[in-house]
C-alpha cells in the first residue's frame, strides 16, 4: 500500500481480502462444475459461428437451442461441434447453417474419443484466440505510438439509439477532449437472451450492442484518434444475460473497456445469481485475455441505498469483485472497481466524506484504474447547480487520482446528453484537472480528523460485512438484501433455465487455454 | 450592441397577469436565455444564424453571448433577449392531485381509524423495458428519499416493490395474486414516448383482468404529470418533487372517498 494519508489499517485490509477470497472460492467450485447457454453460445462464436437464420435468430442461439433439445448441451458446444466437424468435415459455421435449415442429422451423430475431438478443435481454438491477441496487440501499438494519458481518462457516454448518430457525437466528444466513449445500450438489452445482429439505428435510451455496431464505432474512433494523436478508448456493456458473448465480440473488435460486474445483474436486473456468477467468470477470462479493462458496478448500490450509510457495502463488494476478477485471471491494472459521488449534497461535510471515501478506495486498491461515477441521484434538472455538483466531484477525482472519470452531465435527470452537455462537462473536468493537478500531493489529513476516522470506520464495517457474507455464503447474503437493499433468491431470477451441470465429458478448450495462459503470465 | 441598454423604459412596468412575461431585473423586460447547438462551423455567419433563430423564437434584440466550437461542423450558442410573447395567466387551467399531504403517522392513523380493518396493499414496479428503479425506490423503499420515508416503512401499508423491467402482464398477475389495493407504476425513460405506450398497455391489461374498478392505478416519474396520467386512464400521476407521503395521502383519501361513494362495505 502507498503511504497512507488516512492511516488505513493494513491488517484490516488484509483480513478483508482473505475473507473475500474465501467467499469467491465457495462459489468457484460451483462455477467450475456448471455452464450456461450463454457460455456455450460464446463457444459457438469463438468457433466462427455468426449471423442469423431466416427469422433473425442468431446462429449461436440456433445451435445451442438445438443442443438443448437433443440433450447434447451437458457436454458443451465444443464437444458437439468437434464431433460434428470430425464427422461431416464441415466448418462450424456450415454446421450451424445446416442446423438452422433443419438439415443436420442429430440422430446419426457419431461419437469420437475425447482426445480426437480436442485435437480437431485445437487449430480452431488457436486461430480464434489469435484474433483476440491481434486486437490486443493493435491496442498496445496505438498506445506505444501515442503514449498513455497521465491523469484520469475522461469518459463520456453516447446514447442516441442510432450507431451512425452515435459516431458523430463520439467524434465531437473526442475532439473536445474525451478519452473514453461508452455507447450506452438500449433499454432492455440486458434481458435479451441473445445478441442482436448487424448495424442498428433504433433504440431507446441507447444503442444495441452488436458486433457490427462495435466495428463501426471502433473504426470511427481510430480515425479521429489518428487525427488527434491520441488513442480513444471504446467501452460497452458485458452485463445481463449475454455477458461472455458480448465479451468475445468486444475482444474481437478491440473494445477497451467493458462494464462487467460479478453481482450487478443479480441485483439490478434480477438475473439469477447462478447464471450471473458462471457467466461473469467466462466473460472476465475473455476480457483478461483481450486486455480489456472491466468496470464494476458498485456505484449502483448508492443509487438505491444511502451513500453515507452504505459506503461499507461498496467497499465490501469491491473486495469481492477483486477476488472474482483474480480468479478469472484479471490483473489489477484491468480492474476498474466502481464507486460514486452520491452523498446527499444537503449533508454537512458531504464533500469531506466523499473525499475520504475516494482516497480510501485509492489507497486500498493502488493499482486498479478506479471507476468513479458522478452525482446522478441528487441531480435535479437545475443545470446550474448541477455544474457545481459536477465540479466538486471532479475535484475529488483529481485530488485522489481516480482513473476512469465518468463525467457528470448537467442535464442528468432530464435527457440523454446533448453534444453541448458533453462539451460543458469536459471543460469543467479539464479545468479542474489542470488547475488542481498536484493539490492532492500537497495535502495531508489530520491524524484524528473526520476523514481518517471516517475511512477507518467504513473499512471496519466492510470487514464485518464480508465476514457475515462469508459465514452465510454469498447466495444467502444476496437473498437477505445485503447490497443496495435488493433481495434476490437463489432459485429465482431470469436466466436460471439456461444453467446446467457439466457432464464428466464436458469440454471448453477456449476457457482452458485462456485461463492457463493467463495464470502463466501472472 | 451592448447588453447594458440604458434606455429600456419603453414598456409598462406594472405586473399584468393577463400579459405575463419573463422577468430579468425589471417587470415585463421579458429577458430569457437560451442555449442550443447548430450543425455548422463556428464563424461570424454562424453567430448571425443563431441571432436570427433567436429572433424567430420571439426574442427581441437577441445577443449571442457565446459561440463555442463543438466539432468542425457543430457550434454551441448561448443567447439572451427579450421575449415578445406573453401569456394570460388568469386563463390557465391545470389539473393537479389536490390533497393536503399528511405525514406518515397521520396516514397510518387514518388507515387504522377510518379506512379499513386490514392494511392497504400496494404493489409497485418500473414496468416494461424501463430499467430505472430510482423513482419507484424513492417512493417505496423503507429509506425513502430526501427525508420522506418510503411506503415500506408505513405500519399499515403492505408494500411490494417488484423492481424494474417487469413485464406489464407479470405486474398485473402479481397484483391479482397479492390482492393489491393500489398499483404504482414508475416510468423514467421517455425517449420516443415509450412510456406512453407502456402505460397505455398496462391500463388495457388491468381492464382486461376485470380489476380496474377494484384498484387504484397510479403512475409516476420525472416526466409524468397528473394531467397526462388522467388522460391515459390512471387515477393519478405524480411527477418530479412528489414523495411517498404525497402518494400515500392520495391513495388513502381516495380509498375512503370511493368507499363512501359506494355506500361503504
Amino acid at each position: 500500500m502507498m503511504n497512507s494519508k488516512l492511516n488505513i489499517s493494513e491488517s484490516t485490509v488484509k483480513a478483508c481480502r482473505e475473507t473475500a477470497l474465501k467467499t469467491a472460492e465457495q462459489v468457484q467450485s460451483y462455477i467450475d462444475t456448471s455452464s450456461t447457454v450463454a457460455v456455450e453460445r460464446t463457444v459457438c462464436r469463438l468457433l466462427g459461428i455468426d449471423g442469423v437464420d431466416m427469422v433473425e435468430v442468431p446462429l449461436p442461439n440456433v445451435v445451442v437451442e438445438a443442443l438443448v433439445e437433443n440433450n447434447l448441451i451437458e457436454k458443451g458446444a465444443s464437444h458437439f461441434l468437434g464431433r460434428a466437424m470430425l464427422q461431416t468435415k464441415m466448418h462450424a459455421m456450415d454446421i450451424a447453417k445446416a442446423i438452422a435449415e433443419d438439415k443436420f442429422d442429430f440422430d446419426n451423430l457419431k461419437d469420437y474419443p475425447i482426445d480426437e475431438i480436442n485435437n480437431k478443435l485445437k487449430g480452431y481454438v488457436d486461430d480464434s484466440l489469435k484474433i483476440i491477441t491481434n486486437s490486443k496487440n493493435a491496442r498496445d501499438n496505438y498506445l506505444n505510438t501515442y503514449g498513455e494519458k497521465e491523469g484520469a481518462y475522461l469518459y463520456v457516454i453516447v446514447a442516441t439509439g442510432n450507431i451512425h448518430e452515435d459516431v458523430i457525437q463520439a467524434k465531437a466528444a473526442a475532439k473536445q477532449g474525451a478519452d473514453v466513449i461508452a455507447v450506452i445500450r438500449t433499454t432492455g438489452q440486458s434481458l435479451l437472451d441473445y445478441v442482436p445482429y448487424g448495424e442498428t439505428t433504433e433504440g431507446f435510451g441507447g444503442t444495441y450492442a452488436t458486433q457490427e455496431n462495435f466495428k463501426i464505432m471502433r473504426a470511427a474512433l481510430d480515425v479521429v484518434g489518428e487525427e488527434l494523436g491520441r488513442y480513444i478508448r471504446l467501452c460497452n456493456y458485458c452485463s445481463g444475460l449475454c455477458m461472455p458473448e458480448i465479451a468475445v465480440m468486444g475482444a474481437f473488435e478491440r473494445l477497451d473497456m467493458m462494464l462487467n460486474d460479478a453481482l450487478y445483474g443479480i441485483l439490478f436486473r434480477d438475473i439469477n445469481m447462478k447464471r450471473t456468477l458462471i457467466d461473469q467468470y467466462f466473460s472476465r477470462i475473455i476480457n483478461a485475455y483481450g486486455g480489456v479493462i472491466i468496470n464494476t458496478g458498485e456505484d449502483n448500490y448508492l443509487t438505491t441505498a444511502d451513500a453515507y450509510e452504505e459506503a461499507h457495502t461498496v467497499l465490501a463488494s469491491q473486495f469481492i469483485n477483486e477476488q472474482f476478477a483474480k480468479k478469472a485471471g484479471l490483473k489489477e491494472e484491468l480492474m476498474g472497481l466502481g464507486h460514486a459521488f452520491e452523498i446527499n449534497p444537503d449533508m454537512t461535510n458531504s464533500f469531506v466524506y466523499e473525499l475520504a471515501q475516494a482516497q480510501m478506495v485509492r489507497e486500498i486498491f493502488p493499482k486498479a484504474p478506479l471507476k468513479y461515477m458522478p452525482p446522478t441521484k441528487f441531480m435535479t434538472g437545475d443545470v446550474f447547480m448541477g455544474n457545481v455538483q459536477n465540479a466538486l466531484f471532479n475535484m475529488v477525482t483529481t485530488m485522489t487520482g481516480q482513473k476512469i472519470h465518468l463525467l457528470g452531465m448537467i442535464t442528468e435527470a432530464i435527457h440523454t446528453p446533448f453534444m453541448a452537455d458533453r462539451a460543458i462537462a469536459i471543460d469543467n473536468a479539464r479545468y479542474i484537472a489542470k488547475s488542481m493537478e498536484n493539490l492532492g500531493d500537497e495535502i495531508i489529513f489530520k491524524e484524528d480528523g473526520i476523514m481518517v476516522q471516517r475511512a477507518n470506520e467504513v473499512l471496519d464495517e466492510a470487514l464485518i460485512l464480508l465476514k457475515e457474507i462469508n459465514d452465510k455464503s454469498i447466495f444467502k447474503a444476496l437473498s437477505e438484501g445485503i447490497f443496495g437493499g435488493v433481495k434476490r433468491l437463489e432459485e429465482n431470477g431470469k436466466g436460471l433455465k439456461g444453467v446446467f451441470v457439466k457432464h464428466k465429458e464436458y469440454i471448453n478448450p477456449f476457457l482452458d487455454k485462456m485461463i492457463s495462459e493467463l495464470k502463466e503470465e501472472s | 450592441m451592448s447588453g447594458y441598454s440604458m434606455n429600456s423604459a419603453e414598456f409598462d412596468k406594472s405586473l399584468d397577469l393577463t400579459k405575463l412575461k419573463p422577468y430579468g431585473d425589471t417587470m415585463n423586460d421579458g429577458k430569457v436565455q437560451v442555449s442550443f447547438t447548430l450543425p455548422i462551423k463556428n464563424d461570424e455567419k454562424a453567430t448571425e444564424a443563431a441571432k436570427i433563430l433567436a429572433g424567430k423564437m420571439g426574442l427581441k434584440d437577441p445577443v449571442v453571448a457565446l459561440s463555442r466550437t463543438l466539432d468542425k461542423e457543430f457550434t454551441f450558442f448561448v443567447a439572451y433577449g427579450s421575449l415578445i410573447h406573453d401569456v394570460n395567466y388568469n386563463d390557465i387551467k391545470v389539473t393537479t392531485v389536490e390533497v393536503d399531504t399528511l405525514s406518515m403517522q397521520e396516514v397510518d392513523k387514518l388507515i387504522e381509524e377510518e379506512v379499513l380493518e386490514k392494511t392497504v396493499v400496494v404493489i409497485g414496479a418500473s414496468t416494461g423495458t424501463d430499467a430505472h428503479t430510482v423513482g419507484i425506490d424513492a417512493i417505496m423503499n423503507m429509506k425513502g428519499y430526501a427525508g420522506h420515508y418510503g411506503l415500506e416503512r408505513y405500519k399499515n401499508i403492505e408494500a411490494y416493490n417488484i423492481g424494474s423491467q417487469v413485464p406489464n402482464i407479470e405486474f398485473v398477475r402479481k397484483a391479482v395474486e397479492l390482492k393489491a389495493d393500489v398499483l404504482l407504476v414508475s416510468q423514467t425513460v421517455t425517449q420516443k414516448d415509450v412510456h406512453i405506450k407502456n402505460l397505455t398497455d398496462l391500463v388495457e391489461m388491468v381492464e382486461a383482468e376485470g380489476i380496474r374498478d377494484k384498484v387504484l392505478l397510479i403512475c409516476g416519474g420525472p416526466r409524468i404529470s397528473h394531467q397526462l396520467a388522467k388522460e391515459l386512464g390512471y387515477d393519478a400521476g405524480f411527477g418530479f418533487g412528489k414523495f411517498a407521503d404525497d402518494v400515500a395521502t392520495f391513495m388513502v383519501k381516495e380509498i375512503i372517498k370511493r368507499r363512501e361513494i359506494n355506500g361503504g362495505e
